[in-house]
């Protein structure tokens, strides 16, 4: 498989009244065609903001990217021009937002807002795009898809909507789709159809996916390889099996060991991982979690650790050697 | 029942009505939030309330506290009846009676500093004044893990988890016996969400608490709860102990909603079955005739479309209303 | 103790609460810093008056009326022969003076009457609001002419006339805002304590809905200056000796052919105070952003 994204040194940072938030700081990864990367990471580590850096998408100001390069097709995204990564949008890198709400238009039918994609992407008539709206309303699980061309947003319920968001980002075939937590807001049940509608249509379409989310169990089902991020950079990187199995950071390690797990015996007590998030404004030198790190040397407070291999395609940043 | 009760609720329900006209209200619907809940809570026990959004889980805990006052039903509170409670009486039962709540960005007065916000209820029930007052505040701000020279700092100051901690102080200040904690931690970070629970079980060891423990996350829910009830659109499902529910529920959607809880474990997930429930939870203006789960239910039968299952107690302790089960 | 306590850790950084906050946001826009500067000249000159004019207000020379600036007369004498720049800052306190009773009439009627209409809400609501409704149909200039000619002429009718206008404006604003923070869950919170409907209101309401009606009567106060000057211009606020910028204004009408600076002066005072309290006004306005707070 070839590679389609490749993000080197991507580095977003956000200008506030309270200083220089370094949101996303360094970052590099790949994703192969077809694949499915998990981002994983806590509120603030950056995940979000390095994926709508992919797009352009960063409100300027307060933010802006400030290094880095991402290539996508062999084109790096960061230095052509406004049309054309207008063009890039929607019809080659679609994206699914956590909230659908905010990201469909209230005053306008979905069929509309599915039809303008085709229109503007696909060149298509009223009429074929009518044809391709129904049947991509079908391939989400829309149930009665005539009825429900011509219906607002807010006549759908959220599981729905965000259906509707699907079939709006796949509606051009991307090669790429940014899902950005996009189970969040739902509920448990509602959340793992949406997951297998996901896992389905783009294994079929041969879409790469890039899920974002909160959730290591979410990513463990889905993704092939996964990245765990930590205030702005990337701390582990690896193939979703080995990471899970044998996690090498010692953010990682915590999160696993923190979270209480329904297929195991219930433990006493849980293990948290002290202190609290990073203030990415005044990040320590060195590692950024090592306030936290229960593995922590002396190096870590001086020097920051970057990704060095620990196994085959996986990666960590952290100066202690775990046992495996 | 045994005197080591604490909470008795009996067929307790929240009609919301929805109204048209302003002058002359017309009822036009009714959201049946909560309907017809029985259940208890026994002293220093957690009883754990699972449910998806909107299955009035919330309701629930507010109605419980009469913080909305229930459309019908009884809350027996160490035996007293609160629902016939005359409003200024309960203010002093508050005391006894307290809640946690979920958006500790939202739970927080912005414009009042740590140290004023838990002296609050200090300050409505008790003549505590002066420096006992900053002892009794830097007490609890201990007691809760933060460092009591913080007392003097606003809101959005704190990071999440300490927020949350505040939270938990404000509601320990008047040494209540009961708290409702509503979502504790589904806004907190995943790794400051383990540090609450433990401080969750810590004082309840310590000060001999009892907790109604609203939550969507099954997996939370199993840790911290002895017995767990499940809410489906108005109405407990299912009510066990916590290992009992866990290992042989009997109720198709809490068999569901077990099922759907991922696994951080791509080991684990690859080799579980999935069940997939049909549709969306149904309004509930328009509920559905028989069982409000039917339309969704992957064993459902005839019967399910026409008669309201009662709950039964199919093993001591383990209630569930479904025909089938 | 148990390792969920061992969160013990001290501030990242020091602040010092709200007021400091939004300063330090304000000092950031140079309009804003501009109108407050305008502002602090004019609260100073109006507090000390007695200490910053040169001459007596009051003290006229017909010899000298209408005098060009000079060395000793900065701003020149006006048609009786008096001392413009005395004039002007003596005015300031008038000026002052109007905006805080009419603010202050505003704000303490209608403040209680939109949080108590947004608090209660349904039927207490829509009473006080329909109340609301009918004052702010009615012409705020009118309802000062009638005050005016039901009372007679003088300041203390212009201020609770305009006063008054202001009442629905406060009311309005100090509902909107209630009606946004009742939901929140601090004041669920305050009500699981068991505090009453006074504190809640007192402690926590009041207190979260004042941005917006501190930066409204930061405007307010540009308004209220104007509409004194615009009374006073038509000879219905202060009796004549008074130092005040619209009768100023009148007073310099009749002779801005031959003597710009009597009429002049006053006008350029009351434009550049209108403008320091609206720059202001808008600088508080982003400042004092939930939003922003990051």
């Amino acid at each position: 498989m070839g590679i389609l994204l490749q993000v080197r040194d991507l580095k977003t940072y956000f200008y506030t009244d309270a200083g220089v938030v370094k949101a996303v700081d360094g970052v590099s990864y790949d994703l192969k065609e077809g694949e499915t990367l998990g981002l994983v990471g806590e509120s603030g580590c950056g995940k979000s903001v390095s994926a709508l850096s992919i797009l352009r998408l960063i409100a300027n100001p307060p933010g802006k990217i400030v290094g880095g390069e991402i290539f996508f097709e062999g084109k790096d995204l960061l230095k052509i021009s406004e049309k054309e990564i207008r063009n890039i949008r929607g019809n080659h890198i679609a994206m699914i937002f956590q909230e659908p709400m905010t990201s469909l238009n209230p005053v306008l039918t979905i069929g509309l807002q599915i039809g303008e994609a085709l229109e503007l992407h696909r060149n298509m008539n009223k009429k074929e795009a009518r044809e391709e709206i129904l049947r991509l309303l079908r391939m989400v699980g829309i149930p009665d898809p005539e009825r429900r061309i011509g219906d607002y947003p807010h006549q759908f319920s959220g599981g729905m909507r965000q259906r509707v968001m699907i079939a709006m980002a796949l509606s051009c075939n991307p090669k790429l789709l940014i899902a950005d937590e996009p189970t969040t807001a739902v509920d448990v049940t509602i959340q793992a159809q949406l997951l297998e509608v996901v896992k389905e249509l783009t294994s079929r379409l041969g879409t790469a996916v890039m899920l974002i989310t909160h959730n290591l169990g979410v990513v463990a089902r889905h993704v092939n390889r996964m990245a765990v991020m930590y205030a702005g950079r990337i701390v582990e990187q690896g193939p979703a099996a080995e990471v899970y199995a044998h996690p090498q950071h010692p953010y990682t390690i915590g999160l696993l060991a923190s979270v209480p797990r329904l297929d195991k015996p219930r433990k006493e007590r849980l293990v948290p991982i002290d202190g609290q998030p990073p203030n990415l404004i005044l990040l320590p030198p060195g590692c950024s979690f090592m306030p936290r790190c229960s593995y922590r040397m002396e190096i870590c407070s001086k020097e920051r650790p970057e990704l060095r291999p620990v196994g085959d395609g996986h990666f960590t940043a952290c100066w202690a050697n775990m046992e495996r | 029942m045994a005197n080591d009760i604490l909470i008795e609720i009996k067929n307790l329900s929240m009609y919301f009505p929805m109204t048209k006209g302003i002058i002359r209200q017309q009822k036009i619907a009714e959201v049946k939030a909560v309907d017809g809940v029985n259940f208890f809570i026994r002293k220093g026990e957690t009883l754990g309330l699972v449910g998806e959004s909107g299955c009035g889980k919330t309701t629930l805990g507010r109605c419980l506290l009469q913080l909305i006052r229930p459309t019908s039903g009884e809350v027996y509170f160490e035996g007293v009846d609160l629902c016939t409670m005359a409003s200024d009486h309960l203010r002093s039962i508050r005391q006894r009676m307290q809640i946690i709540f979920q958006d500790p960005f939202d739970s927080l007065d912005p414009r009042m500093t740590a140290g004023e916000i838990v002296a609050e209820p200090l300050r409505v029930h008790t003549r505590i004044r002066g420096r006992e007052l900053r002892e009794k505040i830097a007490e609890l701000l201990k007691i809760v893990g933060l460092d009591p020279s913080m007392k003097d700092r606003y809101p959005h100051q704190f990071s999440g988890g300490q927020r949350q901690r505040l939270g938990i102080a404000r509601a320990l200040a008047i040494r209540p016996s009961f708290i409702v904690c509503d979502e504790p931690i589904s806004a907190l970070d995943v790794s400051i969400q383990a540090q609450i629970i433990n401080l969750l079980e810590d004082l309840q060891g310590e000060f001999d608490l009892t907790y109604l423990f609203i939550a969507h996350d099954l997996s939370v829910v199993r840790h911290i709860s002895h017995r767990v009830a499940v809410m489906y659109l108005g109405k407990i499902v299912e009510v066990a102990n916590r290992d009992a529910l866990y290992r042989v529920a009997k109720h198709p959607y809490t068999i569901a909603l077990l099922s759907a809880v991922p696994i951080p474990d791509p080991i684990v997930e690859a080799s579980r079955e999935r069940i997939i429930l049909r549709g969306e939870i149904p309004s509930p203006i328009a509920l559905p005739p028989g069982c409000n789960f039917h339309p969704r239910c992957p064993i459902g039968v005839e019967i399910c479309q026409k008669e309201i299952p009662s709950p039964r107690e199919i093993e001591e302790g383990h209630w569930v209303a479904c025909h089938l089960a | 103790m148990a390792d969920s306590r061992l969160q013990i850790e001290k501030p990242e950084r020091k602040e010092r609460g709200p007021v400091w906050d939004v300063f330090r946001r304000l000092s950031k826009r140079i309009t804003a810093m501009m109108g407050l500067v305008i502002v602090v000249v004019f609260l100073l000159s109006a507090l000390f008056a007695p200490l910053l004019a040169p001459h007596d207000p009051y003290e006229h020379s017909l010899a000298d009326k209408l005098a060009t600036p000079s060395w000793d007369y900065p701003l020149g004498r006006d048609e009786l022969g008096r001392c413009i720049l005395s004039r002007i800052i003596y005015g300031a306190r008038i000026s002052l003076l109007i905006g805080l009773i009419v603010i202050s009439i505003g704000i303490f009627v209608g403040v209680p009457i939109g949080v108590v209409s947004a608090y209660f809400g349904g039927k207490v609501d829509f009473i006080v609001q329909r109340f609301v409704d009918t004052m702010l149909a009615f012409p705020g200039i009118l309802l000062a002419l009638l005050l005016i000619a039901m009372l007679g002429v003088g300041l203390h009718n212009v201020m609770i006339a305009v006063g008054i206008s202001t009442i629905p404006i406060y009311a309005r604003l100090a509902r909107s805002s209630v009606l946004a923070i009742k939901s929140r869950q601090f004041v669920e919170a305050a009500r699981s304590i068991g505090s009453s409907h006074l504190r809640i209101i007192l402690q926590h309401l009041i207190p979260n809905s004042l941005s917006p009606i501190i930066v409204q009567s930061t405007l307010h106060m540009a308004t209220a200056i104007l509409w004194a000057a615009g009374l006073g211009f038509l000879g219905l606020g202060v009796s004549p000796p008074t130092a005040e910028w619209g009768a100023m204004l009148n007073g310099g009408r009749l002779y801005i052919r031959v003597a710009y600076h009597v009429a002049t002066f006053p006008g350029l005072m009351i434009f550049v105070t209108v403008l320091g309290f609206n720059l202001l006004g808008d600088g508080l306005r982003d400042a004092l952003d939930p939003r922003l707070k990051t």
